[in-house]
């Protein structure tokens, strides 16, 4: 075992490649439907199958797509985009060769914004996103003695996202791939699940000594399905690489594979094994040009993104940083938490009950704030009679808005009003209570007046019984000063 | 049944009563039987043309008929229909049965154009003699002992040998016009992006063009009109694709002409092509068109640059015949390796192979700049050039092959000298510009070759126009 102490004298240097598949409604060349979870090969015309005579058909959304991405990304949008063919033989590509983008990718030069170890601002570079098209699935584990394929898949849209080598932990791995999987999310281009393999992710990693200006020589470690992975991934990968070069030995470049199971990667394949792919230029589609006005169009139709709101939130809400990322982790949350403080300026009352009540709620049914009820506007109204004092949090949480939950149609105001839960704030009432409870425990008062001033809280609870709850802490609290600090 | 030499014979026939689809069809299937040694036809689609004459001369009658209605057309055998089989003279496609049917197909049957068969062709359209295809090669009709040229050599044979009215072809380097200047036929080759490639097998695809060959201009005229146009399943067609001019004009304007001097000076050229070709262009100055040499200095580049695109591009196009999904699948694979090495090893043809490594080579890592970079630079050149001549020129005329068709045999063991068959049609091809071979020579010995025309992108109509009239004039003097 190598100790801390050699670890800590070397640097991290990852890169990775992210290949998310794009939610468009028909394939990347070909009108098949793109969808996930119909029966196996039933999404496949003779394009899809790769039948002697067709030819592909470019579907624009995936452009579309792309330049969203690109322009959430900060990239340069390439205005001349060729497709090229990567050709290698493989049982799940039909056509024996993969359309992509080789010398001209869509997007370049762009960058995602993430938190370092130390939870500082870091940037890392986008190199080049690039528009190519999914293989089908081989399925090795359902037959004993074949391999099944499904060409559903073959022809789904992939956007492919290659980062700098500007990642240098395993943490920052993970908070680049989650801030990518909110971004596509948040765009609508990919539902950005590496479960089910519809973002992807394979990781370049090399080691050098700290404050070195060259590059080691790095491995690539493919198909690693969850965020968790990569994280385990690259820290093992790292420290072998580091074993390696401590006992004197040399990096070899190689594809290497993820066991899950035991955490380690596995060598599959050396660099002199490598695929020449003859990557050359796609003679059966046209150059797309993508100008100035396509690219405004886009722009006009991008929604709000997860960063400008966190930004939003913390500098102009004064939320706390927390507060912020959690409100912006999911896309339509966060639209929620907009449209709430479009109805009302509190706006830290309005994230606690977006973190609070709200989503205790949708965790406890297991549902998304989609399929949440209640609108905005009344968790809105709900905030404003606990700002005039006509209700308490406490009915407000506990009473109203269960209330609220059972029968989604009536407004709070009602519900508070029908259950006589509206605050008493009048004196006369209150008075009552207060005297009701001091005559009731004579000794307790003379403790009180003692210097016991601790007994002011059983004051309160029973008033607060007597109410039922309705009686304005507040006031309550003051009458009772009133009459008994003499 | 009398020879056809064009449609309107035939309509004419038809509505003199003498004639009907029905029998036209039974006439061409007869002779087809008849000639059956010359293996022009790998398969007669005897029950779908018949179905389709029945419902033509019904349509006639009704006068609800469309623009093809009496020709009988037959395919190559890299073109596909629906229902029928397509192999592109390859073992490796032996039975496969296309899913759909190419969009010449659909647009010829629209306009009830019938489809008699598919015509034997060099494996994958690789060939200049017809001797690549895994079912034999064709003989060529004029004589038994020669080739009928390639790849279209089926096609050609078939207009020539009369089993049917107007074949389709197809043109990568001279596979439409080289069998034409054989057979005695008239073969277009389309500019690059007016004709949909959807439903032609590919060989190599920035430069397959589907085109006609048939015994009159008026047919293929009329034929280009109906394939040429739009096409949302081939994104590489042009916007200028519509070709919508139904006359001919007989009264054509002075021309301006240009011809190659290394064209008609190389080395390899048979003296009575070249006397011909000479002749040509005296007759063409005496009726007033300014003829002038021109000159051109890439010749001697044209066949290697187009080799190493078109090898290149075929071997990434022929990956998917890999004995997985569909097609032949060698007996001896016992896994996913050997099914690809054992299936396309037997299932390919050795020209087949020689192109797929030739190909496979030019764009490996190491030497990708050095040939394949480089014949796409000269390829741009070519094109440069030729774009400059047809800019000052109307058209540029030469002898279609530098001989006529050579005996079968006789050159299928020399690849090289093979490959250089294709020196003067290749031009058109890799600038993409249209090119027509007329059958105006004979030699001595009666066989005979073709001048070739080329004009600038989409200019078929005066093309046509100005080919119909040079066929008339020498098949006037002839008489």
């Amino acid at each position: 075992m190598i100790s801390q102490e050699i670890v800590d004298k070397y640097e991290i240097v990852v890169g990775l490649e992210i290949h998310a598949q794009l939610q468009t409604k028909s394939k990347a060349y070909s009108s098949d439907p793109n969808e996930f979870g119909v029966d196996p090969n039933t999404n496949v015309s003779p394009i899809t199958l790769g039948h002697p005579g067709t030819l592909p058909r470019f579907n624009k959304s995936t452009l579309e797509y792309g330049v969203r991405l690109g322009l959430a990304c900060s990239s340069k949008i390439n205005y001349e985009n060729q497709f090229a063919r990567k050709n290698y033989f493989y049982a799940d590509l039909p056509k024996g060769y993969q359309i992509t983008q080789d010398k001209t990718p869509l997007c370049t030069e762009g960058f995602i914004d993430i938190e370092d170890d130390s939870k500082k601002h870091k940037r890392i570079g986008i190199t080049r996103i690039h528009m190519e098209e999914d293989s089908g699935k081989s399925i090795h584990d359902l037959d004993p003695y074949n391999t099944l394929i499904d060409l559903n898949r073959a022809g789904v849209p992939l956007l492919e996202i290659v980062s700098e080598p500007d990642i240098r932990s395993p943490q920052e791995a993970y908070n680049y791939l989650t801030e990518v999987r909110k971004l596509v999310r948040y765009l609508e281009i990919c539902d950005g699940n590496m479960e089910e393999g519809s973002m992807r992710c394979d990781a370049n990693v090399s080691v050098r000594i700290k404050g070195s200006d060259t590059f080691g020589e790095r491995t690539e470690t493919k198909n690693l399905n969850s965020i968790r992975n990569v994280y385990r991934a690259i820290e093992f990968e790292a420290k072998r690489q580091i074993e390696i070069l401590e006992n004197g030995g040399e990096i070899h470049m190689e594809t290497r594979g993820f066991d899950a199971v035991t955490g380690q990667t596995i060598s599959q394949r050396s660099k002199e094994m490598a695929h020449d792919y003859r990557y050359f230029p796609e003679p059966d589609l046209q150059v797309v040009f993508v100008d100035e006005n396509y690219i405004e169009e886009v722009k006009t139709k991008l929604p709000p993104l997860p960063n400008e709101l966190k930004e939003k939130y913390i500098n102009s809400y004064s939320l706390s940083t927390y507060d912020a990322e959690v409100i912006t982790e999911e896309k339509y949350f966060a639209l929620y938490f907009e449209e709430l403080t479009n109805s009302t300026s509190n706006y830290k009352s309005a994230a606690n009950w977006m973190m609070g009540s709200i989503k205790s709620f949708l965790n406890e049914q297991a549902i998304s704030i989609q399929e949440f009820k209640i609108k905005p506007s009344q968790i809105a109204e709900l905030i404003d009679l606990i700002d005039e004092g006509k209700v308490s949090n406490t009915i407000a949480t506990q009473k109203i808005f269960p209330a609220m939950l059972e029968n989604h149609e009536t407004n709070p105001r009602d519900i508070a009003e029908k259950n006589q839960w509206i605050q008493q704030s009048d004196t006369s009432a209150l008075d009552e209570f207060v005297n009701e409870v001091l005559e009731k425990y004579p000794e307790k008062v003379k403790e009180y007046q003692d210097g016991k001033t601790g007994l002011l809280g059983l004051f309160m609870g029973e008033i607060m019984k007597l109410s039922k709850g309705k009686a304005d802490p507040k006031l309550t609290n003051q009458l009772l000063r009133n009459k008994l600090d003499l | 049944m009398k020879k056809y030499l064009n449609l309107q014979d035939i309509r004419n026939d038809i509505d003199n009563g003498i004639l009907n689809c029905v029998d036209l069809v039974n006439g061409y299937i007869a002779n087809i039987k008849e000639s059956d040694n010359l293996n022009i036809f790998l398969e007669v689609f005897e029950d779908s043309a018949l179905r389709k004459a029945k419902e033509v001369d019904e349509k006639i009658k009704q006068g609800t008929a469309g623009k093809l209605a009496g020709m009988v057309i037959s395919i190559k055998d890299n073109i596909c229909y629906k229902g029928h089989k397509v192999t592109a003279s390859s073992k490796i496609l032996e039975g496969f049965e296309s899913l759909y049917s190419s969009t010449v197909v659909d647009k010829i049957l629209k306009e009830d154009g019938i489809i008699i068969g598919r015509t034997n062709c060099d494996e994958f359209a690789m060939g200049s003699s017809n001797e690549n295809s895994f079912y034999g090669n064709v003989k060529n009709p004029l004589d038994e002992d020669l080739t009928p040229g390639g790849s279209s050599g089926g096609a050609a044979s078939s207009v020539a040998a009369n089993l049917c009215l107007l074949a389709l072809g197809s043109d990568t380097g001279g596979s439409i016009r080289q069998p034409a200047s054989f057979t005695g036929t008239i073969g277009l080759k389309p500019t690059y992006g007016m004709v949909s490639r959807h439903g032609l097998i590919a060989y190599a695809s920035s430069f397959d063009q589907i085109g006609p060959i048939a015994n009159s201009i008026e047919d293929i005229n009329l034929i280009l009109n109906v394939i040429s146009g739009k096409d949302e399943y081939d994104s590489t067609l042009s916007k200028f694709s519509e070709y919508d001019y139904l006359e001919l004009v007989n009264d054509v304007p002075r021309m301006k002409i240009a011809f190659l001097d290394c064209y008609l000076n190389h080395s390899g050229i048979n003296p009575e092509v070249k006397a011909k070709t000479e002749e040509v262009i005296a007759s063409l100055k005496s009726m007033g068109h300014k003829v002038e040499m021109v000159d051109f200095d890439l010749l001697d580049q044209l066949v290697p640059t187009y080799y190493v695109i078109t090898t290149a591009e075929a071997s990434s196009n022929l990956a998917r015949y890999d004995g997985i999904h569909f097609g032949y699948r060698s007996k001896n694979a016992f896994d996913l390796e050997s099914t690809y090495l054992k299936s396309r090893s037997e299932g390919f043809g050795p020209e087949v192979k020689r192109r797929i490594m030739l190909g496979t080579y030019v764009l490996s890592a190491g030497y990708y700049d050095a040939y394949f970079t480089k014949a796409q630079k000269v390829r741009r050149l070519v094109r440069k050039r030729t774009k400059e001549i047809l800019k000052e020129y109307d058209f540029i005329i030469s002898p279609t092959t530098p001989h006529p068709a050579f005996e079968l045999g006789s050159q299928n063991q020399d690849p090289i000298k093979m490959y250089l068959e294709d020196i003067f049609t290749v031009q058109a091809n890799l600038a993409g510009n249209p090119a027509i071979s007329l059958p105006i020579g004979k030699t001595k010995a009666g066989l005979p070759f073709g001048i070739q025309l080329m004009a600038d992108d989409f200019k078929e109509k005066s093309l046509l126009d100005f080919s119909h009239n040079l066929i008339n004039n020498f098949a006037l003097k002839k008489a």
